[in-house]
């Protein structure tokens, strides 16, 4: 017996390193060993982050008790809630919107441009996208101030009444998306003209053959080959601008009388000025079931595109 | 036979023998470490003094001190010791804003034994910050000698004259008590007369007042309802918001806001300073900050600012104050020396410098301690801030008290006054409807 024992332990002793060995040499091994590093902050940073919110906004204001959904049920029951709710709502989907357009748009013209100067006109194109918004938007708020607007000053010269661009709640609100589109737009340029990048001249040429005018260009064939990447670019931006924290807080730090607040802004004004933490994480958290559901029709209708092609 | 052989038993003998047999050295940081984090003064200089004073205690008490300097810009202050609060880990002393200390009071150390002291030597606290400091009978954080502002008015004295007829500099004269005469009628009636005769000159020095969510907005309302009797929320948590008291000072807003910049409503709080260093403002509310900042950008301003108390109402005259606080967490591992140099910060001899450092912008809790020179001297105009610290009449308060403090905090916070006032004034509703509205917030501020 014992010499059956010895004689088989090397046996296994090699089959085990044999194995180690090629499970370490599978490229599947290799190619999560090189992505661990990634995966260990996004562990770090996000995961974590974000089931730790999720447990905060079960805890009451002095985070000792459980209480469930009980942080919903209040902010469900207060009007400044759903004041902030449909402010958010209202903030994203025109910026996604103008952004969208204005980014279609400038692709299209870039696209056009001849190919020797058209390097540097994306490079300056993505200058709003590049600062930091904190950094750009303090820039905006000169230009809007309260007291020292440059544009009320050029209103001032010209004759025209001056506007109180951060004091009246419709201006204030129009000054947050004006310059949330201005940083977000150059994004939605880029992604389309890459997409625009990959029509086949091909089909451009026949169209023209046929006899089609630009706007059935665009529409026929344009639209439908860009289809993935605006609804990719769209729910990315999406998501990007419900998140929005730093124009808001920069700009109008939810004023006037709360008419800008936003989902972040209203979360940290609850959390870090009035030292309620779980409200904040509740209100920060109301959105994400939403986006999850629209982000899972969106990337499962893009798949299907995808197998179907 | 003798064996030399070291057991592990013989070993732990000899080392326990010589640990107590050995002297006690002082070493060069013998008493341990200390890591602080202090807000960062607006006055360039104040720093450097808190600075000077924490590595004379540290050389004293042989302690190695590291201090870091944190910004209440962008909230990283606020930020920081939630932060820390969460990781129970941290500075071992930390400056708290306002509610910040008493919104923590299960994270702090309890500071009863550095305050009755520091009481007996310097002299009460005023009710207004102990209400803050003091939670459940036991001082939570010892209010700070630096940093801790009040927001008094501070006007032009030539445009008052011009406008108003009134010399602030009789009225309110450097190095002397106030004119009884002429300070009984600066009231909330006279306010809203002058800032109707600052529009009605036509020059554009209006009263600049904000009404924005800020601190400076928030702060500089609470004086005119507490001096009309109005409260948001008595002692005990009741809402106390639905008063006559209240509707009056609704009306007196109504009356009031035509007369203000246009943008008032959003306005933060480098809106009022730059209003009045920019030479267009008569009055704001502040502490002398925006005269220190005139003083090198706009010296023609500065030497016609004057700043002296708030007008009074038929309950009083109150200065809004937002201090800070210097607490010392539970789970600092150094908490006696902690205490030890918030100790010594309070003590004359340290105050007195770090006032000095802050051109007078710092008012110390401790009622003894509003006698520097400091106040009297600085200038230009000399004595410009004599009446700074609250003398006299004046009651420094913090907003929203007696309110129990974690429902002042949100009062503050979510700027649930100046939004009433918006209510009623820009957006068209009728008094008892801002006033159902601010009842509505203020319930839900209750929760616990």
């Amino acid at each position: 017996m014992a010499d059956v024992v010895s004689r088989d332990l090397p046996v296994s002793a090699a089959g085990r390193r044999l194995s180690l060995h090629k499970f370490a040499r599978r490229k599947s091994t290799i190619a999560f060993l090189m992505a661990l590093p990634l995966i260990v902050i996004v562990a770090c940073l996000v995961i974590y982050p974000a089931f730790y919110s999720i447990r905060l906004a079960t805890l009451n204001k002095s985070m000792q008790h459980f209480v469930g959904f009980g942080n919903f049920g209040f902010l469900f029951r207060r009007n400044t809630f759903w004041m902030v709710v449909e402010q958010s709502v209202l903030f994203a989907v025109t910026a996604v919107i103008f952004k969208a357009l204005i980014g279609f748009i400038v692709a299209h013209f870039v696209h056009n441009l001849p190919a020797k100067g058209q390097r540097k006109w994306r490079g300056m194109l993505l200058i709003p996208w590049v600062i930091p918004p904190a950094m750009s938007t303090l820039a905006w708020l000169w230009l809007f101030d309260p007291s020292y607007s440059a544009f009320n000053w050029i209103f001032a010269h010209l004759g025209i009444p001056q506007v109180a661009w951060l004091g009246n709640p419709y201006w204030a609100r129009f000054c947050v998306i004006l310059v949330n589109v201005w940083v977000g737009s150059p994004f939605f340029m880029i992604m389309y003209l890459a997409a625009l990048k990959s029509v086949p001249e091909q089909l451009h040429e026949a169209a023209a053959i046929d006899g089609a005018n630009w706007f059935q260009k665009i529409w026929y064939i344009n639209l439908p080959m860009m289809r993935n990447i605006i609804q990719i670019t769209a729910l990315f931006s999406l998501i990007v601008t419900f998140a929005n924290f730093d124009i808001v807080k920069v700009l109008t730090n939810g004023g006037p009388v709360d008419q800008t607040h936003v989902f972040s802004t209203w979360a940290f004004t609850l959390a870090i000025w009035g030292n309620d933490i779980p409200l904040g994480a509740s209100v920060s958290l109301f959105m994400a079931p939403i986006l999850a559901v629209a982000a899972f029709f969106i990337l499962r209708n893009v798949r299907r595109r995808g197998s179907e092609a | 036979m003798y064996s030399s052989r070291l057991t592990r038993r013989t070993l732990l003998q000899t080392a326990a023998t010589t640990a107590l047999a050995a002297p006690f050295i002082h070493g060069a940081f013998a008493a341990g470490k200390l890591t602080v984090g202090f807000w960062d003064h607006w006055v360039p200089g104040a720093n450097d003094a808190l600075t000077k004073l924490c590595h004379e205690w540290a050389a004293k008490e042989k302690v190695d001190i590291t201090i870091d300097y944190i910004t209440s810009q962008a909230d990283k202050l606020n930020l920081t010791q939630a932060a820390e609060a969460q990781a129970k880990s941290g500075h071992d002393v930390l400056t708290f804003l306002a509610w910040a200390a008493a919104a923590q009071t299960d994270n702090i150390e309890p500071v009863d034994d550095v305050m009755a002291p520091l009481i007996a030597q310097n002299g009460k606290i005023s009710e207004g910050i102990e209400y803050v400091a003091k939670q459940g009978g036991h001082w939570v954080a010892v209010p700070a000698c630096v940093g801790s502002p009040t927001l008094p008015s501070c006007a032009r004295i030539d445009l008052l004259k011009e406008y108003l007829g009134v010399d602030l500099t009789k009225m309110y004269p450097a190095g002397a008590p106030a004119d009884d005469a002429l300070a009984g009628k600066w009231t909330w009636d006279f306010f809203l007369t002058a800032a109707e005769k600052c529009f009605k000159a036509g020059q554009g020095h209006l009263i600049g007042v904000g009404l924005g969510p800020t601190n400076d907005s928030v702060s500089w309302v609470d004086p005119v309802f507490r001096g009309h009797g109005a409260a948001m929320v008595d002692q005990e948590g009741n809402i106390t918001v639905k008063s006559d008291a209240t509707r009056q000072v609704l009306e007196w807003y109504q009356r009031l806001v035509p007369y203000m910049p246009k943008d008032a409503f959003a306005w933060d709080d480098a809106s009022n300073n730059k209003y009045l260093i920019s030479g267009q403002g008569a009055l704001i509310f502040n502490p002398p900050s925006a005269w220190a900042v005139a003083v090198r950008d706009a010296p023609k301003v500065a030497q016609q600012l004057w700043t002296f108390p708030s007008p009074k109402g038929p309950r009083g005259r109150f200065d809004a104050a937002v201090p800070f606080f210097w607490g010392t967490w539970k789970f600092s591992p150094n908490k006696s020396a902690a205490k030890s140099l918030l100790t010594f910060l309070c003590q004359r001899y340290s105050v007195e410098q770090t006032v000095a450092a802050s051109h007078g912008y710092d008012i110390p809790p401790f009622a003894d301690l509003h006698d520097f020179k400091t106040w009297a001297e600085e200038g230009p105009p000399k004595g410009t801030i004599y009446h700074y610290p609250p003398r006299g009449d004046v009651t420094m308060v913090i907003p929203y008290s007696p309110a129990p403090a974690l429902i002042a905090n949100q009062i503050y916070a979510q700027a649930t006054v100046p939004k009433m006032i918006a209510k009623c004034t820009v957006e068209g509703k009728s008094i008892d409807q801002a006033i159902d509205w601010a009842a509505s917030e203020i319930e839900g501020f209750a929760r616990t």
